[in-house]
């Protein structure tokens, strides 16, 4: 294998890892409370423009401007579960159709109006040079994305698997009136759920800020990725968003080096719909 | 009796509208409001009334756009000639859609729209034999009359308003034969349905193809109207956007409700555009984006939810409704 090969399938990881924190969100409040969030892409939108800002207001990097953006975006998330999720949780599927897609073009569009169409990018070393390891290059705004991705994507297993406030919010998944009955209130372990789903959003965006190009409508190719993502790795599973999150992010370097670079999102989204077709349950759920 | 009084007022006021208001702006307007009004109508087959939420459906449109621009810019045929052409791809291109993914739950279905729209619309932007990213274009003088393509909007307005009531029709049609009951009924429940041994994903599959069908005919319209398609404009995630909010406003799974909507989205897309300039665009779907929150968290039903509620309640029959709008607080 040439050493080419081996770099792109090492940046399909890194870029891979942050796939899997931001869709592990998108399968956290779905599994959660089986409704999807079709602005899942736009508040990772969201997150970049806030890292954004804060380049350009405070000259913050990243160690100013993750905390800042996950804060931000938890505190959206709160707010559009009060808001929106809880009217409409209950209601019609064209309801939840509507209400969080509707949501995507509000934020899509509000930033729009506000930064313009023109493509954004934050300077090239904001985080710092290229390494050079056996060979390999790696970007270091690349390998902080890819790394600390990964480590929060663990994290939040661990969370939800090993914590009091983890085995809450799967009792409330399990079944509302039963957990009530046990104490645990389901409209805060529902909003608590929507503030680690986007604060997760948050800190992807101002994660892959620093090296993607920073566009409003790049919520909606980030957002079918979240999807292909969690349909992949099975819903409400985190390990599984993570396993499919770092597929799909090889699948899609490769494809991009292989093929060309205008056809890897038309390989994930057709890969997506054999996916629909022949397993749809994804690679290690069951249904 | 009412119904018809008040359908016979509508047709009226449709089929003199531009003698009554007839300046090349407000006959352009009504021209575009019976457009997105037949797009909607469309849609509403599928999204309505069988409850499967297409944020694709740009792609059918794209279908009769591409097929009625292609027919001329690569045959040298009428434009009209591409509209069968349209409608075999864009009933194609829905079976092979909505075969695997009618079968899962909505969700699936609507992002799995959206990926093949933004596949489309990335393949056609590389293809140059459909001209890439520039596109396609119409007829610039018309050779004869079949090439439809004409300075005023006038003869536009008839025609989209001829295609409109078929459109209806059909849309009525449906909803009164064994179709349409197996619709409502899925709709209801689709697993009581099944049971009680409707062919659910059969039925949901042909309210696909049909909307299909309609919504490429739309496109190629508007290709028509418009002389030209490129990407954006016939693949672009926004006119399925426009589509849907249209339906959903006025009222997705009402006969007239999509017909509501296009008739007070467009003028206001159009007003806002001209004072706006090309900033506007930008605040347009703002407001759109606000719009379809409001009624997914208030009124589901739509617009002309609101009546048929009230004039239930004061007939005091049923307090359900059977368009969705029952679940509303």
């Amino acid at each position: 294998m040439s050493f080419v090969l081996v770099q792109v399938i090492v940046g399909g990881l890194l870029l891979g890892a942050v796939y899997a924190l931001f869709s592990s969100g998108l399968t956290l409040v779905w599994g959660m409370m089986n409704i999807v969030n079709f602005a899942h892409g736009d508040f990772v939108m969201l997150g970049m423009y806030v890292a954004y800002v804060v380049y350009t207001l405070m000259g913050g990097g990243p160690i100013l401007g993750a905390p800042l953006a996950t804060l931000v975006l938890a505190t959206v998330g709160v707010v559009v579960y009060f808001a929106l999720i809880r009217g409409i949780m209950k209601g019609p599927m064209l309801a939840q159709i509507l209400g969080t897609f509707g949501l995507a073009l509000l934020l899509r569009y509000s930033v729009f109006w506000w930064f313009g169409a023109n493509f954004l990018s934050m300077p090239p070393n904001i985080v710092g040079g290229t390494y050079a390891f056996a060979g390999l290059r790696i970007e270091a705004s690349r390998l902080l994305a890819g790394v600390v991705a990964l480590l929060v994507t663990l994290g939040l297993h661990l969370l939800l698997t090993r914590t009091s406030l983890g085995s809450k919010m799967l009792a409330v998944a399990e079944d509302q009136t039963a957990a009530q009955l046990m104490g645990i209130r389901p409209d805060t372990m529902q909003a608590i759920a929507w503030a680690i789903a986007a604060g997760a959003t948050g800190l992807a965006g101002a994660l892959i800020a620093n090296f993607f190009y920073i566009v409003p409508t790049v919520g909606e190719t980030l957002g079918i990725v979240a999807f292909v993502t969690v349909s992949l790795g099975g819903f409400g599973s985190v390990p599984g968003a993570l396993v499919a999150g770092l597929l799909i992010g090889v699948i899609e370097s490769l494809s991009g080096y292989l093929i060309g670079a205008i056809y890897k999102d038309i390989v994930v989204y057709v890969l997506f719909l054999l996916f629909l077709s022949f397993r749809p349950q994804g690679l290690m759920g069951k249904m | 009796m009412r119904r018809w009084i008040w359908l016979s007022v509508v047709a009226v006021f449709a089929i003199a509208y531009p003698l009554l208001l007839s300046s090349p702006f407000q006959q352009r307007l009504g021209a575009l409001v019976l457009l997105y009004a037949i797009a909607a109508s469309a849609w509403n087959i599928v999204g309505g009334y069988a409850g499967q939420v297409s944020v694709g459906h740009v792609v059918f449109f794209g279908c009769g756009a591409y097929a009625a621009m292609g027919s001329y810019a690569k045959f040298g045929l009428s434009p009209l000639f591409g509209i069968p052409g349209g409608i075999v791809i864009a009933v194609g291109l829905a079976a092979i859609i909505g075969v695997p993914t009618l079968r899962l739950s909505g969700h699936y279905f609507s992002m799995a729209t959206i990926a093949v729209a933004e596949t489309m619309r990335l393949i056609v932007t590389n293809t140059d034999w459909l001209g890439a990213a520039v596109g396609l274009s119409g007829p610039t003088v018309p050779r004869n009359i079949f090439d439809l393509s004409f300075l005023s909007s006038l003869p536009y307005y008839y025609l989209f308003l001829f295609v409109l009531v078929i459109t209806l029709f059909i849309t009525w049609w449906m909803t009164n034969s064994r179709m349409g009951f197996y619709l409502r009924a899925i709709k209801d429940s689709e697993r009581a349905a099944r049971s009680l041994g409707a062919p659910a994903s059969r039925t949901k599959l042909y309210a696909y193809m049909l909307s299909a069908a309609l919504t490429s005919v739309a496109g190629a319209l508007y290709a028509m109207m418009f002389g030209f398609v490129d990407p954006e404009s016939g693949l672009g995630i926004l006119i399925s956007v426009k589509i849907l909010i249209m339906a959903a406003l006025g009222g997705a799974g009402l006969l007239f409700g999509p017909l509501v909507g296009a008739a007070i989205l467009v003028p206001l897309e159009e007003i806002s555009n001209s004072w706006l300039g090309g900033k506007g665009a930008g605040l347009t779907f703002v407001v759109y984006g606000a719009i379809i929150v409001l009624i997914a968290r208030f009124q589901p039903g739509g617009l002309l939810s609101l009546f048929t509620q009230r004039r239930k309640s004061k007939s005091d029959t049923e307090s359900k409704s059977d368009t969705g709008a029952g679940h509303a607080p």
